[in-house]
């Protein structure tokens, strides 16, 4: 047996549902962007797979959204965690459960 | 045509990669959590180097392993009276059902679907053509990821200044 596409493609479903997993369960702010961070790997992996296995071998366009993903996953980390910071400076919690700003 | 050598460079890495993340979501410490996060991140930067992505491998390690992580345990080392125990809210029940929907419904897409795969090339280095298709190409997204950065590293500053 080899190694096919649909091998790769179902290692980043999973990636996928345990990254949406903990960003909709997890209780801790830091928590929710370490799901986010899990969920944008399994979608570059998907892409660089799909660049592997389907376009010809000279096009690296596959390639190159990958790294215009990371470039935008580094800058929203940058600033999830800088709003983290904020709010556990005005209300000495990160647990999104306790912040309730905007209930009614 | 495979040989045995990306089989189970494919396996080991797949079985590192799930499993680290799935012990993102098992471990009681916050900060055990970020560390089998960057072991998760260390084994996708392997499985880019079984798919030919040698420069996406290596800016998955420098950017994630190395700068997102840091950020990541920066933010849990700053926030030291906040809970550190990684547990779930009351979504844990409906958030496990809809993950595990989504997951089996994008599996059973992508098995079911015929993807009229190319013939593969042998393996080959990327960094050269990608430079070029940066420069040439796509150089107005390149250059919008810059502005996106600097936007994003102005707001950050001017998140957390002390005023």
């Amino acid at each position: 047996m080899s190694v096919e596409l649909s091998h790769y493609l179902m290692v980043g479903a999973i990636l996928f549902s345990i990254g949406l997993y903990v960003a909709l369960a997890k209780r801790n702010a830091v928590g929710i962007l370490m799901g986010i961070e899990l969920m944008f790997n399994a979608v570059n992996l998907t892409l660089i797979a799909f660049s592997r296995f389907v376009s010809p071998p000279t096009d690296v366009s596959g390639h190159v959204f990958v790294v215009f993903v990371i470039t935008v996953a580094a800058a929203e980390a940058a600033l999830a965690l800088a709003l983290a910071m904020v709010i556990y400076r005005n209300r000495e919690t990160i647990d999104i459960d306790k912040i309730n700003l905007m209930r009614w | 045509m495979e040989d045995v050598g990306s089989i189970v460079a494919f396996w080991v890495l797949s079985v590192v990669t799930v499993g680290a993340a799935l012990m993102v979501v098992a471990v009681r410490n916050l900060i055990h959590a970020v560390l089998f996060l960057i072991l998760s991140f260390i084994g996708v930067a392997g499985l880019y180097i079984t798919l030919s992505a040698d420069f996406v491998a290596i800016t998955q390690i420098l950017i994630y392993a190395g700068a997102i992580s840091v950020l990541i345990l920066f933010a849990v080392m700053l926030t030291p009276r906040a809970a550190r125990d990684n547990a779930e809210t009351f979504l844990q029940l409906p958030g496990l059902v809809l993950a595990a929907l989504v997951g089996v419904t994008v599996g059973a897409i992508a098995l079911v679907t015929d993807w009229n795969e190319a013939t593969r090339g042998p393996f080959s280095e990327t960094a050269a053509a990608i430079g070029e298709a940066l420069l040439d190409k796509y150089v107005l997204p390149f250059e919008i990821a810059s502005v996106i950065l600097l936007a994003a590293m102005v707001g950050a500053i001017v998140l957390v200044r002390e005023d």
